[in-house]
């Protein structure tokens, strides 16, 4: 898929698959598009060229009735919570079951407090949000997000504003939820440890494209000097200062390259896996 | 080469603007009447439009109706005519004052804190987070607040005539010695009960004119805390001139459609 935004190209030739049931991460340096790229995947904006498959369902060219029920499988926690200030936790994490389905009000409340449970958030629910900190608004949205079972989860740089040690618990949190659920979790982060703690898949974007996306392993092994020095965070390398340079390096005239080629050969090979159970992105 | 005409993307901003206000009031229109209905949020908001106009609104028509009955008592009283100032009054009040009043109100205490309310919702991403929730931002949040701004304009429309004219009888009773009696008697002289619908009417097309520009421009806000300070000021300034001009259209299609009595 491609999105631009008048004359600049934010994504361009961005294609991947996301297998179901794991952890995948997308990665990146800052203002490569990464945020575009996830509210392209979950419907909040439309690329402009390019299909987005969910489920076995195309969303790019969906009517807005058919991408609210496609949205129902999805969970999304934003990158401070997103969470509603006009409600206290309990509600905020209550507001999807009570919009969307006739349980009782003892239900709810059963439903909410095991999700805030898992969270750890029992003890705040009385509280707003601009009560609480940055990390138990993200756990809050955790919560909210995970309240109506979603196969899907989707996080907007979880880790962003929290320290080191709150990260690691959060991603312990994922990592434990996800082998709860069994859901596929989307991370969208730039934090290179956490995505080593919970990530199977890891994608690098730079420069409006994908550099690869790959099982975690293979990534570690890649000898591109872009994902080498990313995944070092290294200063020397053809990562530079400002994303929208626009001088062009062999390493990113060979990325394009390799880009278009990698996007002919996926379009082939999606027409074979659409039948098959594997979650298209 | 294409024609560079100067100002070009300027008009063709605005018409995107216009655009874009209208296809959020028929939206918001179309979902009246889908489900589930979000009862709650409406009442919330007919209270607090409610509690923040009926005050202020009162306190300006009370001294306009004096000011009214001051310029024009003292003219009729020179041809002898005083006892027909009320008929004067409810020209002013009823078919004129009231609804503008309403809607200045309506958009500059309601509006305004609408606005500011749905541009933070917005930069804050909860509205993007409803949506992703399978809830439609417009039926949940612009919706209530529509039908709500209309509903509170037609009735803060009746307590700002009647408020209205109160504060012009009382100057008419006790500083011009009009007598109560031929003040009330002389209501329906120059006006005609289609004038109180019609009032009523203007009323509510200013209420939802009102909540939906301030509703739009709180949906379309962006950059910040700042961009929401700017929306609020361009929704209050953009309500009040098409009030105006609204104004002006609704009363001439009234003036050709229904005889007047003067």
């Amino acid at each position: 898929m491609t999105k631009s935004f008048g004359s600049h190209t934010v994504l361009e030739g961005i294609s991947f698959d996301v297998p179901r049931g794991a952890t995948s991460a997308i990665m990146g340096p800052s203002g490569t598009g990464k945020s575009v790229l996830l509210k392209n995947i979950i419907g909040l904006l439309r690329p402009d060229r390019g299909e987005i498959w969910v489920d076995g369902e195309e969303t790019v060219r969906m009517r807005e009735k058919d991408l609210y029920r496609i949205r129902r499988k999805f969970g999304v926690l934003f990158q401070d919570g997103a969470l509603f200030g006009s409600m206290n936790i309990y509600d905020n994490i209550a507001f999807p079951l009570r919009e969307h389905t006739r349980r009782s009000e003892g239900e709810i409340r059963r439903i909410t407090l095991e999700k805030a449970a898992m969270v750890g958030l029992l003890d705040h629910l009385k509280k707003f949000p601009g009560e609480v900190s940055g990390g138990m608004k993200k756990r809050a949205g955790f919560a909210r997000a995970l309240v109506m079972e979603p196969e899907l989860i989707f996080f907007d740089e979880p880790d962003s504003g929290l320290d080191p040690v709150r990260v690691s618990y959060l991603d312990e949190l994922v990592k434990k939820i996800q082998e709860e659920t069994g859901a596929t979790f989307i991370i969208i982060t730039h934090n290179i440890p956490s995505v080593m703690r919970v990530a199977d898949h890891v994608g690098v974007l730079y420069r409006s494209g994908l550099v690869r996306f790959a099982s975690k392993d293979e990534m570690l092994l890649d000898d591109n000097p872009i994902i080498r020095q990313f995944l070092a965070g290294r200063a020397n390398g053809p990562i530079g200062m400002d994303e929208l340079a626009t001088e062009e390096s062999d390493v990113e005239r060979d990325l394009v390259a390799r880009s278009v080629r990698r996007a002919e050969e996926r379009k082939a090979q999606r027409e074979l896996e659409r039948d098959r159970d594997v979650l298209q992105v | 080469m294409a024609m560079v005409v100067p100002g070009i993307s300027k008009v063709g901003n605005v018409v995107r603007e216009i655009g874009s206000m209208a296809a959020v009031g028929i939206e918001s229109v179309r979902r009246i009447f889908s489900r589930p209905w979000p009862v709650a949020e409406f009442l919330d908001q007919c209270w607090f439009i409610a509690k923040v106009t009926t005050v202020p609104v009162i306190l300006i028509s009370i001294p306009f109706g004096m000011v009214i009955s001051l310029q024009v008592g003292a003219l009729i009283r020179q041809l002898g005519a005083d006892a027909h100032l009320g008929s004067a009054l409810v020209l002013a009040v009823v078919r004129e004052q009231a609804p503008i009043a309403t809607a200045l109100l309506i958009a500059g205490a309601g509006g305004s804190a609408m606005c500011a309310d749905i541009g933070s919702r917005k930069i804050r991403d909860e509205l993007a987070a409803m949506e992703v929730m399978s809830i439609n931002p417009i039926q949940r949040v612009v919706m209530p607040r529509v039908v709500a701004a209309t509903l509170i304009a037609v009735l803060l429309d009746a307590v700002v005539s009647a408020a209205g004219l109160a504060g012009g009888w009382f100057f008419a009773v006790q500083v011009l010695g009009v007598s109560s009696s031929s003040f009330f008697a002389s209501f329906n002289e120059l006006s005609q009960l289609p004038d109180l619908w019609m009032a009523l009417v203007k009323a509510g097309v200013f209420g939802f004119i009102a909540g939906v520009v301030a509703c739009y421009k709180g949906l379309s806000c962006k950059g910040g805390p700042k961009g929401v300070g700017d929306a609020v000021n361009q929704a209050v300034v953009i309500t009040f001139i098409l009030l105006f001009f609204v104004n002006f259209v609704l009363t001439a299609v009234y003036f050709n459609f229904v005889p007047q009595k003067v």
